[in-house]
């Protein structure tokens, strides 16, 4: 699977506390594995996430940047994640749009019963990200040794 | 225009209906009169409206309207919608306000004169389809289309949507206007050439601010930039990186609530269009969440404080990138 | 900087076998502000929490991390511990190394790595954690419960007998809601009115239950523990307190031709009326709209006669105001219009009802006294046929997408009662599938068939056609015999759909709860919570949640009741701490986040921002209500100035978590 044996990617995943962060734990408890290179940060819910933090993730240095929450309809905060969804399509269709690589941001659904599916999509999105290589388009230099 | 605008003013002044004006004055040159309030019917000689009256006075009133007394304010058809988007977010007290709306047929760009062989201009003035400017060196004839400012060649709407009282006559909205096919062009582009020709832009950027201070919709008590706690406070761009991450972000901001006055790109002194950032957002809610005109109408939901149950997924980006 | 210690936990060897525990406890040692780091098998057991409340007051520490298991399993336990060490329960994070690290990665070097950078995350943000403390709302005790149908008169009853007040609001004059209209009840065939007035006569005696009758609520402020509520009361021109029901004026009122709701307008009442003989309270309306007084100031005929000298056209309405701490939604339902159905002729025939209607003509005291009878020509009907789903499992976009529930059962009964009473009816019943889930209710179908011959056939009715003899012509199709039916019909009955009543819609703004797109009220979660809206302190009961038919509404105003006295029951509710805060400093009052908050938690109020220097200030800014608030952080982010921030998940706190990840 590994194509660039030196490049390991930095991957921020921010994980809902009700639906995502306990599927990523459900994914621990089954052993489903998946690379190092993601770290999880809890949020309360997917629409606590700032486009702020996005861009920060790669500013300081992340390769990746994925969000979980609970699938639309089960937002446990009823709405949360309909307004995460149209703020995260709009913001990256506009990172998209300022030419930076669209793989690089990704939001996945995955409920607190999808142990497999957190550990699928985090092997997969590692995969993606180890394929495009290190983020240039949205560095900042002075954030890397 | 000018004298029909002042004698209206002044009128209202005198009958009590109004306690000041807001309008232009002539700045240091001809071409580039500033937004001035005017506090007595005597101070309303100083009063000028000409084809370079360009600058939306709506942002103005939420300080004005916190004063005592009404202000009255001229709007042409884009300064109105960006009134009313202020009226939704509760900045300005209609109450307080009195609008005349202005028929407007565009603002002449000074550029495009000096691009046109015009120095020393004195004056300009609208014949039909022409402008006459006046300049040291005699007078010429231009066509005004030739003239205009970018967002007033894709005028979107010669509509004033908040008004008392009309001068000259009310437009309409304009739905072909073509102000997204700079966005589609540059949609059609790969990802390299985006990226090149935004970071040629953006890189231009001397984080003047001007953008931000003229914008109708960054009209914050204190902006996130400014505010050191905020993580994201800068002041020069120190890096590629900041360049691209304050346009992001301010566009972000704005983002359902600007009404493409355009007066960002207009103001930049750096020339970068950053109208093609804003209309990207505008072009990519329409397509996404239906329809809307921020500023058409006070009170409405902006989409991103809004969803439905089936939107798209932000996937959505990946697959429009792919079916080209 | 914060003096942090953090404590390492082995889970036996759940962590210990995949993370080198020691490099963790000694490397985030090192971190400038942990001044205090170790190790221990189990950090959970009581030993390994007195390490951590010993550690705190010997070290002086200001802030805990724990890297153990998942915040989701421990972090309440350690909150205790640090609380018991006297620190502030929320100066405590937990790095997950064990779900989201040891359990996952098999390679031990890369497991200790990541575990040392998630613990170095959890230093970066504990070192911003502020100490909260959980505010406390006052509850007043007691609940308003909007609807007085047998699902408000159920939540009120059983409030009411754990000792607290309810006020009951409903529209109508009378209490008792469609129940009333209804003559038997499935699965059992007991009569309606002999099972729901007594309930009806138990919550207009309960002293702890008051019943604003012809009333609505016309605004609602507040927030759980604390609602303030408007009722407007209807004027009804006659004198709650005087009037004995003695049904005089209703007798004499020469106005006769005033349709009558109760009976769905198929017979007449008079302008002065009491609703049916049961009504609660038993007090008479003046119908002003057509009382002769109210339209030409002629007549007064009921004031005359009136002994009790109740009546009062000068009456006006009246607005009340009360404090209540929990609200109860049971607005139910109603049929829907079957207009748009011309194909089954309702409007071309009198004969053609809908299953209420046909409720009220089997019902004693309905427009036929319960006999059966056509409406057009009073004989008794020979062919009668029902049309199942009328609007219901309709996705043309005429009519609901949902299944209404209650028809196939009611249809039965109605099948059922008709062969029993008139042997020599023929029954058909046209479904698109017959569904009787539930206790007694399939048996209860089957009997319709096996024992009274009802004949069911799976197949929709194309057109009922009324013709010159006054029978009504039925075109069929028979999906199982594959056939086209013709019958001869006397009597068509409709099966229309159910929808929520109208008030709940404007009520749901009002109470800030929210709705699907069918106009029923939402759940807080749709397993979990089914009784309760996500607007904190606004409960559901009833048809205004979702289609349910008598014993499920009756459980789930119990269960909704149960809710409300488990609120009531506290003197001081505790709120979460982790809730949205407004700097009214940098806020804009634009109203955006509002627009995005579900809980209704943000208002705003006009605050004097006056300075000596530049005169007057006004500015409108955002106020959270902490007691309502959630935490979900929706505000924080629609908010452009960056004004809302979120306690526990600050921007400040989660950008250090990014940093430290990152570095």
């Amino acid at each position: 699977m590994q194509i660039n044996n030196e490049f390991k990617p930095k991957i921020v995943a921010f994980c809902c506390n009700w639906c995502s962060y306990a599927g990523a734990d459900l994914a621990g408890t089954n052993r489903a594995n998946y690379p190092a290179d993601v770290k999880i940060i809890r949020v309360p819910c997917s629409c606590r996430v700032n486009p702020m933090f996005i861009l920060r993730a790669f500013q300081r240095g992340a390769d990746g940047v994925i969000l979980c929450g609970c699938h639309p309809g089960d937002c446990h905060y009823t709405t949360g994640n309909y307004y995460a969804r149209r703020r995260m399509t709009m913001l990256f269709s506009m990172l998209s749009y300022l030419g930076i690589e669209k793989e690089r941001t990704r939001v996945e659904w995955v409920s607190a019963a999808e142990g497999a599916k957190f550990a699928a999509t985090m092997n997969e999105f590692v995969e993606t990200i180890t394929n495009l290589g290190e983020n240039k388009r949205l560095e900042d230099l002075r954030c890397k040794k | 225009m000018q004298e029909v605008m002042v004698k209206r003013a002044s009128e209202l002044m005198k009958d009590g209906t109004v306690s000041r004006v807001l309008g232009w004055k002539n700045g240091e040159f001809v071409y580039d009169p500033t937004p001035a309030v005017f506090e007595s019917a005597e101070a309303l000689s100083a009063f000028v409206y000409n084809d370079f009256c360009a600058s939306n006075l709506s942002k103005y009133l939420i300080a004005l309207s916190k004063k005592n007394g009404k202000t009255l304010v001229f709007l042409k058809p884009c300064d109105s919608y960006s009134f009313n988007q202020l009226l939704t977010e509760h900045r300005i007290d209609r109450e307080k306000i009195y609008i005349i709306g202005l028929e407007c047929s565009g603002k002449v760009d000074e550029a495009k004169l000096r691009e046109a062989g015009c120095e020393g201009i004195l004056s300009v003035k609208t014949e039909g389809e022409d402008i006459v400017v006046d300049t040291l060196y005699g007078e010429k004839t231009l066509p005004k289309a030739d003239c205009l400012g970018e967002r007033c060649i894709t005028c979107k709407s010669r509509k004033v949507v908040a008004f008392d009282e009309m001068i000259g006559e009310n437009g309409e909205v304009n739905s072909e206007c073509g102000r997204f096919d700079q966005v589609a062009a540059l949609e059609a582009m790969t990802p390299d050439e985006r990226y090149e020709f935004w970071r040629g832009e953006l890189s231009r950027c001397i984080r003047c601010n001007a953008c931000r201070n003229i914008c109708p919709a960054c009209s914050c008590e204190n902006c996130v930039f400014d505010n050191p706690k905020s993580g994201i406070s800068q002041k020069a761009a120190a890096d590629t990186f900041e360049e691209n991450m304050f346009h992001i972000i301010r566009a972000f901001h704005v983002a359902g609530r600007c009404t493409d006055c355009g007066e960002c790109s207009r103001v930049c002194p750096q020339q970068i269009p950053l109208h093609l950032l804003n209309r990207k957002f505008i072009k990519d809610m329409n397509e996404c969440y239906g329809e809307y005109q921020a500023g058409a109408e006070a009170g409405s939901r902006a989409p991103l404080v809004n969803y439905t149950l089936d939107d798209c997924e932000p996937s959505v980006v990946y697959e429009r990138e792919a079916s080209k | 900087m914060r003096r942090i210690g953090v404590f390492v936990c082995h889970c036996g060897t759940n962590i210990a076998g995949t993370v080198d525990v020691k490099a963790v406890a000694e490397t985030l040692g090192k971190e400038p502000a942990v001044v205090f780091s170790t190790d221990y098998p189990y950090m959970c057991s009581e030993a390994g929490q007195n390490i951590i409340k010993e550690a705190i007051k010997e070290h002086k520490l200001e802030g805990v991390v724990v890297c153990s298991c998942s915040p989701r399993m421990h972090e309440a336990t350690f909150r205790k511990t640090v609380q018991a060490a006297g620190l502030n329960p929320y100066l405590l994070e937990v790095a997950n190394i064990r779900e989201q690290c040891s359990w996952i990665h098999k390679d031990k070097t890369e497991g200790t790595a990541k575990a040392i950078v998630l613990g170095r995350a959890a230093i970066a943000k504990v070192q911003l954690n502020t100490p909260l403390i959980a505010g406390e709302s006052p509850v007043v005790k007691r609940a308003l419960v909007i609807g007085g149908g047998i699902a408000g008169i159920q939540t009120a009853l059983d409030i009411a007998d754990a000792g607290y007040e309810v006020d009951i609001v409903e529209k109508q004059p009378t209490i008792g809601g469609k129940m009333t209209q209804i003559d038997k009840t499935f699965p059992t065939l007991d009569c309606s009115s002999c099972i729901l007035t007594p309930k009806m006569v138990d919550c207009a005696q309960n002293e702890k239950i008051t019943i604003y009758s012809y009333s609505e609520v016309e605004a609602v402020t507040g927030f759980v523990g604390n609602f303030s509520v408007k009722i407007r009361r209807k004027a009804r021109y006659v004198d709650e307190t005087k009037c004995t029901g003695c049904g005089v004026c209703t007798e004499k009122c020469p106005v006769k031709n005033v349709p009558n709701e109760y009976n769905l307008g198929m017979d007449n009442r008079h302008a002065a009326y009491i609703p049916f003989a049961q009504a609660i309270p038993n007090v008479a309306v003046i119908d002003a709209a057509h009382c002769n007084k109210f339209k030409t100031g002629k007549c007064g005929l009921c004031q005359k006669l009136c002994s009790a000298g109740a009546i009062n056209y000068e009456q006006e309405d009246t607005i009340i105001e009360e404090k209540y701490g929990a609200i109860v939604a049971a607005t139910g339902y109603n049929p829907i219009s079957v207009d748009k159905y011309d194909e089954f002729a309702y409007s071309q025939s009198k004969d053609v009802v809908t299953s209420l209607e046909f409720e009220r003509i089997l019902k004693a005291d309905g427009p036929t006294e319960g006999h059966l009878q056509r409406m057009s020509d009073g004989k008794q009907p020979k062919t009668i046929v029902f049309i199942q789903c009328v609007g219901s499992r309709d996705t043309s976009g005429c009519g609901k997408e949902y299944c209404s529930k209650i028809c196939c059962m009611y249809t039965a009964k109605h099948a059922m009662y008709c062969r029993e009473k008139y042997p020599d009816t023929e029954v058909y019943v046209f479904y698109i599938d017959v569904r009787t889930p539930g206790k007694n209710y399939d048996e209860f179908y089957r009997r319709a068939v096996e024992q009274y011959g009802v004949h069911y056939i799976k197949g929709m009715v194309g057109k009922v056609s009324p013709k010159a003899d006054g029978t009504l012509h039925v075109q069929a199709s028979d999906l199982i015999s594959n056939e086209q039916l013709h019958i001869s019909a006397d009597m068509v009955v409709l099966a229309a759909a159910i929808e929520p009543d109208k008030s709940a819609r404007p009520l749901a703004t009002m109470l800030t709860a929210s709705m699907d797109t069918n106009d029923f009220f939402t759940e807080a979660h749709a397993k979990l919570r089914p009784v309760e809206s996500p607007t904190a302190g606004v409960f559901l009961s009833g048809v205004c949640q979702g289609p349910k038919d008598i014993p499920e509404t009756v459980a789930q105003a119990g269960a909704a009741a149960s809710k409300v006295i488990g609120l009531l029951a506290k003197n001081k509710l505790s709120c979460n701490p982790c809730v949205s805060q407004s700097n009214e400093a940098m806020c804009n009052g634009c109203s955006t986040c509002a627009n995005v908050c579900p809980y209704g938690a943000i208002t705003y109020e006009d605050k004097d921002f006056s300075r000596r220097k530049d005169g007057s200030m006004i500015r409108r800014v955002a106020v959270v209500n902490e007691a309502v608030c959630q935490g979900c952080g929706a505000c924080t982010v629609a908010c452009p100035s960056g004004a809302m921030d979120l306690k526990g998940f600050s921007t400040s706190q989660i950008m250090a978590e990014v940093d430290a990840i990152c570095k």
